[in-house]
């Protein structure tokens, strides 16, 4: 039923082609929303919708867009879905909009965004733009919320806000690492994920 | 068809105009959701208010039942000046971040009063002042006397999480329950010091956050500009 076309527009984000990992593209705001958790699945779920349904706005756009305005126009359709998800949170998840305070903001920045609107959904069709905005979203959250597993687990013993490291380790003399939960750590964090990606996968790495 | 549809896209009347009329779309759909959503947001930014007010007696509210729990526990609100005078307006619409920006003599200081299970009444102050990266807010609720703090609330915008964020937690905030405002009759607030060592005039105070030294020396200087204003009230309630 899916092409292979498809098929590779949707999972090739996730590993080969992930903007994160492979691209290095997002890498701010994997930095300021790692250290915890839920943030940075709320994070996650944000960017991937607001990718999704802007790659398919410009799409739809795509044949009317004048050359010499296009960044504005593409700044501006994120700009306002940004505004509209901040708006909606507020309003119908005031915690959690509560959490991310700036960083929902900050998802206009997001490198991501703008390079798939300029790389695939302005020479694309609605539906690969939509599934690519998707495919997309989801390879970055994958890495937000594994960097924020290990800085969680490893900087507070928390997940997800509750205590998995047992009482009777830190009896026994564990400390938290208090330096995981520095921004740093979210860089050194990506890097080894990097790292074992590449040598996983050995057409990734440059020929010498 | 095909002829209307040859126009030229990359001519600069096409380009002011697709411009012209994106701005003007956007403004009218941006302006609709603000519209449609707001008042929810009121609702949202009130309810919160209320459990941040009952959190700082130490009772714990969700969504749904705040607004209730605020009606039966608060049972008086009011303003009062640096005097301890009760001047008109209402205690809940004031926005204490304003307040605080003017000179102590003129401010609007709102009391809330709150009467607990047991009959015993906790006066409930807030407060604004600034962290590490942007605002920090909360309230000090006290007892009668208007001596001891009986529990405190604080919230921040965006201070570090794990290190200067954990000014909200329990951990940080329960420590100034039965903390004193007077020494000797004496005003000296409360203030944050390093682990291991004291103030040097005497005051009570707490634990420091390691790691969130600025937002916790914040915290210090928020209690202190924002209580101050308050001796006077403070010092007739212990009549």
């Amino acid at each position: 039923m899916i092409s292979k076309k498809t098929k590779q527009v949707l999972l090739g984000p996730l590993s080969k082609n992930n903007p994160v990992i492979v691209q290095v593209l997002g890498i701010c705001s994997a930095l300021a929303v790692t250290a915890k958790l839920e943030p940075a699945f709320v994070m996650a779920v944000s960017v991937t919708a607001v990718l999704a349904f802007a790659n398919v706005i410009i799409s739809l756009l795509r044949n009317t867009i004048p050359n010499s305005i296009r960044i504005i126009v593409q700044l501006v359709v994120v700009a306002a879905l940004v505004i509209i998800v901040d708006q909606v949170l507020k309003a119908y998840a005031y915690d959690v909009s509560k959490q991310l305070s700036v960083f929902v903001g900050l998802i206009i920045t997001n490198c991501i965004l703008m390079g798939r609107l300029e790389a695939f959904a302005l020479g694309n069709g609605p539906w690969d733009s939509f599934l690519d905005g998707v495919g997309n979203g989801i390879g970055y959250g994958i890495i937000l919320v594994i960097v924020a597993f290990f800085r969680e687990l490893l900087g507070s013993g928390t997940l997800f806000g509750y205590q998995v490291v047992p009482q009777i380790f830190y009896d026994w003399g564990y400390e938290n690492n208090g330096l995981m939960i520095l921004p740093p750590m979210a860089l050194i964090t990506a890097a080894c994920i990097i790292w074992v990606h590449r040598a996983r996968n050995k057409e990734l790495q440059e020929k010498r | 068809m095909k002829g209307e549809m040859k126009m030229n896209k990359q001519s600069n009347v096409y380009t002011v105009i697709y411009a012209a009329v994106m701005v003007v779309v956007v403004a009218a759909v941006l302006a609709l959701a603000a519209l449609a959503l707001k008042p929810a947001q009121t609702q949202n930014v009130r309810i919160d208010k209320m459990k941040q007010i009952l959190s700082s007696v130490n009772i714990a509210s969700d969504a749904k039942d705040a607004e209730d729990l605020y009606k039966k526990y608060i049972v008086d609100s009011y303003l009062v000046d640096e005097q301890g005078n009760r001047v008109p307006g209402d205690a809940f619409l004031v926005d204490v971040a304003v307040q605080v920006k003017r000179p102590a003599g003129e401010r609007e200081l709102p009391v809330f009063v709150c009467r607990l299970d047991d009959g015993s009444e906790k006066y409930i102050f807030p407060m604004y002042g600034a962290g590490l990266w942007g605002p920090i807010w909360g309230y000090v609720s006290v007892d009668a006397g208007g001596d001891t703090i009986y529990g405190a609330y604080f919230a921040h915008q965006g201070e570090t999480p794990g290190l200067g964020a954990e000014i909200e937690k329990p951990a940080f905030s329960d420590q100034y329950q039965g903390k004193r405002l007077f020494i000797d009759g004496v005003f000296k607030s409360v203030t944050v010091e390093k682990k291991g060592q004291k103030p040097v005039d005497g005051a009570d105070y707490v634990d420091a956050i390691s790691g969130g030294t600025i937002t916790s020396k914040g915290v210090q200087s928020m209690m202190q500009n924002c209580l101050t204003p308050y001796q006077k009230f403070l010092e007739s309630l212990k009549k």
